[in-house]
């Protein structure tokens, strides 16, 4: 079966979409990624959706479980490279991801996790 | 008005999903959308594709690519033979829903588009048209 990769990055997991995902993928995606914290301990999720074209409610809303699931795992997670033509086009939808952390590249992105495993003592 | 290109496709999984956006997407790069409007054109006919097989049971698109003197356009029809919508004003708020989704679809995608048209009665499917234009 079609997968999306995580990757695992010392207490991070890393997820880069690079496909246009159908709804089943996105579906296994969020399956795979909550097994993967629990298996790996990971304490926290970076997401980089810099090659998707679109974003419509049914990933968003993917999205915004994930970042849901991962919390109450005892992970953060970060969402990073949205397409500006992406960011427009989600609030017109009605789609603002509150509750979802962004930042604009990976590294910002890392840097963000890295902050809050320092607060968090870990 | 010179219609430019016309194409139909089937939805009845959610891969034509992802081949509607890819259709769709075509047309609107092809007559010189930008980003933005692209991104807002295939946004609402993801949002539609997905209302058509969630709750029509399936049915078919059509795009066909607009041409007059002052602009082109794209425009995209959603058809099913479903149960339809039995109050259609309701179906357009926003957190209204009947399936999983979060009630965005009808009303998020009327947003992105500049022509919105829906024709739906119970018991006789339903049929969105969309238009994004641009001026020449």
């Amino acid at each position: 079966m079609e997968r999306i990769p995580i990757l695992k990055m010392g207490k991070f997991l890393l997820v880069t979409i690079q496909v246009d995902m159908h709804d089943q993928l996105a579906l296994t995606l969020q399956d795979d990624l909550t097994n993967r914290i629990v298996n790996d301990h990971a304490h926290g999720v970076l997401i980089d959706i810099a090659s998707l074209e679109i974003v419509d409610s049914f990933i968003g809303r993917m999205i915004a479980n994930i970042v849901g699931m991962a919390r109450m795992l005892d992970a953060e997670t970060v969402v990073v490279g949205m397409r500006p033509a992406v960011a427009i086009t989600l609030v017109e939808l009605g789609m603002t991801l509150s509750g979802v952390r962004t930042a604009l590249n990976v590294d910002n992105g890392m840097a963000m996790l890295n902050a809050s495993l320092q607060r968090q003592g870990a | 008005m010179a219609v430019l290109g016309d194409e139909v496709a089937p939805i009845q999984s959610s891969s034509d999903i992802v081949k509607i956006r890819q259709l769709v997407r075509e047309w609107v790069v092809k007559l010189g959308f930008s980003l933005v409007d692209q991104t807002k054109l295939v946004t609402a006919a993801s949002e539609l594709a997905r209302n058509t097989l969630d709750h029509g049971g399936g049915g078919q698109v059509r795009v066909e690519a607009l041409n007059s003197e002052s602009r082109r356009g794209v425009r995209v029809t959603f058809s099913d033979q479903g149960p339809g919508i039995e109050d259609v004003e309701q179906a357009m708020k926003d957190g209204y829903t009947t399936g999983s989704g979060m009630g965005l679809g009808l009303g998020g995608a009327k947003r992105l588009v500049n022509d919105f048209v829906i024709d739906s009665e119970p018991g006789q499917g339903t049929k969105v048209t969309i238009v994004r234009w641009r001026n020449v």
